[in-house]
């Protein structure tokens, strides 16, 4: 039966784990670009949560449209300037930028919100309402309602990348910049959409994240960025739903590790990670082999 | 070596020459030489605390010119090379709680790293760019994990460097002696990576890695060994962070695993590429003057925790986005000050016929 309950665990968790990876693969979909700052932004989604709550005492579910809201804007401005001028000096600069980005905002925020860890406590039973099945397997309601969330998310992104204007104009750019440009597309204002939703589906994820669990400085490169990236190669690069499927891939393997032994749980991710990098290197849902 | 390509037309003014550089680069060579002679003898007139952070600098240059070499010239951007430098450490420390000295466990932390790069560039091999960064970055991580598990070496708190009855290494040593000679190991592992990068790119592997580099396809529809280039590369840099990782190991006397402050904090890799590009990325002078920029900002903020890492960052973003070359390439592109040539340089026609001495020198030297 606790292995059930792993199962379980692992399943919802890995609702989690695409709301972070499909900005991830969104990202470098569009645009070609391995956002390493990807963890730290969920990280900041979190604080600015954190930072609304405690400024204006408003309920914590009202702030998440703020929070989604500002850091789309940031993601909107961010692509306009700083990652736009690295993709079009090519990708090692894109690499170098992101990184850099990645290690200033994690020395920032240890800097002004030292290294102590903050939770989003919501304080209601929103946070800890759970339901049992049988007598050993308990589910927290607010680990369905994330998944619930990632699913509306995935299927929001699919009908707006194909039903949409703006979707049709990011698949234009996406497949064929140039031609796109020549029908008068601004590749750059839609790069500009393209990071404002990727950002806006982190911010979703830090604050979920910071829900669950604690958040501090050093999540997001510890933990979000690692297994968001593992949950996007697990499910095949690009592949939208492939985020669901590599996020419940590696929550699974994690809950099952952390059954054999507590301490096992990041490495029970990590090493079906390195399996199906060794195995399937396309991902598990790629149907055409990358060149 | 075909260094030179003779053309076809021989009257004088006329032909295609092909050298190492515009200019003699003896001089520079000698003057490298005086400065590790000068570096070497810095002990004996300086004292402890300054030999500390030199050793500081030294690793960290130690690290540049790897990643250097890495990203700037085989195109492996790594965000994992910590994962050999948290290695190196370890095969320090354990070996030297079989009581073999650690001095001796620099050699066996640059081979070990060595030999631990194979199968882990067997994992990664295939992925490329940022792919493969986050990959190593993983596999860092994996690794951390891993060792945080053995609790005979420390689990996830460390140990100190011990002695196989318990007792430190180095107890009756006097520490001025032991500040010296942790610095002329961290010398002696510098000189030796720098002077590795710099002879790998010269010889073969590194016409090699300049044909990947303007085209792999190419390269490779020519008969170029990719794979084995890369590989190659990946080692060599796994050698060198392990080593630097054993010489840190000895300066704090011990090894602390985790990512914040430990060996295996991605830090140690945001220092080395940050020192890169400031300095000057696909360059061998560039991890110089970059590690040099980075010590000087290091120094001057270290009153302020984190601070030199964000500014660190941010002058390495905006060197990436408006001087890609770093402040070397920059000044190299101006004056054309290269100390340490790995490529070459090919005279137009009749250029140079104003410096019959330099000619006649390099005449002789084909």
């Amino acid at each position: 039966m606790a292995w059930v309950n792993a199962v379980i665990q692992g399943i919802l968790t890995g609702g989690l784990y695409a709301l972070f990876a499909c900005g991830l693969s969104l990202l470098f979909g569009v645009m070609k670009v391995v956002n390493l700052a990807h963890g730290d932004l969920a990280t900041v989604a979190g604080y600015v949560g954190v930072g609304i709550v405690a400024a204006t005492r408003m309920p914590f579910l009202w702030s998440v449209p703020l929070v989604v809201l500002a850091m789309a804007v940031l993601g909107y401005v961010l692509q306009r300037t700083v990652i736009q001028a690295a993709i079009s000096r090519g990708e090692l600069t894109t690499l170098i930028v992101t990184f850099g980005l990645s290690i200033v905002i994690e020395n920032g925020l240890l800097q002004f919100f030292t290294s102590n860890t903050r939770g989003l406590g919501v304080g209601d039973s929103f946070e800890t309402a759970s339901f049992s099945i049988g007598s050993q397997i308990t589910i927290a309601w607010l680990n369905v309602y994330i998944f619930i969330l990632a699913v509306v998310v995935l299927l929001a992104l699919q009908y707006f990348l194909s039903g949409s204007k703006y979707g049709r104009l990011i698949r234009a750019v996406a497949d064929d910049r140039e031609a796109a440009q020549l029908s008068g597309a601004d590749y750059r204002h839609v790069f500009g959409i393209a990071a404002a939703i990727a950002f806006g589906t982190v911010a979703l994820a830090g604050l979920s994240y910071g829900l669950t669990t604690t958040i501090d400085p050093t999540t997001g490169t510890d933990t979000i960025l690692l297994f968001a990236f593992a949950a996007v190669v697990i499910g095949g690069l690009g592949s939208l739903w492939g985020t669901l499927v590599g996020g419940i891939i590696l929550g699974v393997a994690q809950q099952i590790g952390a059954q054999i032994n507590i301490s096992y749980e990041q490495l029970g991710g990590y090493v079906i990670f390195l399996l199906v990098l060794v195995a399937w290197p396309q991902g598990l849902t790629s149907r055409r082999a990358q060149s | 070596m075909t260094a030179m390509a003779e053309g076809t037309v021989r009257s004088p003014g006329n032909e295609l020459r092909v050298t190492r550089s515009r200019r003699n680069v003896a001089w520079s060579g000698l003057g490298a030489l005086v400065v590790v002679v000068v570096l070497f003898l810095f002990p004996y007139y300086i004292g402890p605390g300054t030999t500390g952070i030199m050793v500081q600098a030294l690793i960290v240059l130690t690290l540049a010119s790897m990643w250097n070499l890495l990203a700037g010239y085989a195109g492996l951007v790594s965000v994992g090379q910590q994962a050999f430098f948290g290695l190196g450490a370890y095969f320090v420390l354990i070996p030297g709680m079989h009581g073999v000295t650690p001095w001796l466990g620099i050699i066996i932390a640059t081979v070990g790293a060595a030999v631990c790069a194979l199968p882990l560039w067997w994992l990664v091999s295939r992925l490329r760019t940022g792919y493969f960064a986050i990959a190593t970055w993983v596999l860092a991580s994996t690794i951390m994990l891993l060792i945080e598990q053995i609790q005979s070496v420390g689990g996830g708190t460390g140990a100190p460097l011990t002695k196989p009855g318990g007792t430190t290494w180095f107890t009756g040593t006097d520490s001025a002696v032991l500040a010296a000679d942790t610095y002329w190991a961290a010398l002696t592992v510098a000189v030796i990576s720098m002077a590795a990068v710099y002879f790998l790119l010269r010889s073969r592997v590194g016409l090699v890695l300049t044909a990947i580099r303007d085209d792999e396809r190419a390269a490779r529809s020519s008969g170029v060994r990719v794979g084995r280039a890369r590989l190659l590369v990946f080692v060599v840099a796994g050698a060198g962070c392990g080593a630097a990782g054993g010489v840190l190991a000895i300066q704090q006397l011990g090894v602390q695993p985790g990512t914040s402050g430990g060996v295996f904090s991605v830090q140690w890799t945001a220092e080395m590429a940050f020192a890169v590009i400031i300095g000057g990325i696909g360059t061998i002078e560039g991890p110089i003057i970059g590690t040099a920029v980075y010590m000087v900002l290091q120094q001057t903020l270290q009153s302020y925790n984190a601070w030199y890492l964000i500014v660190l960052g941010i002058v390495a973003i905006a060197i990436a986005l408006f001087a890609r070359r770093g402040l070397w390439g920059t000044l190299d592109e101006k004056l054309n000050v290269r100390l340490f040539p790995v490529g070459y340089y090919l005279w137009a026609p009749g250029e140079g016929r104003r410096r019959p001495r330099l000619r006649r020198k390099e005449a002789h030297a084909g």
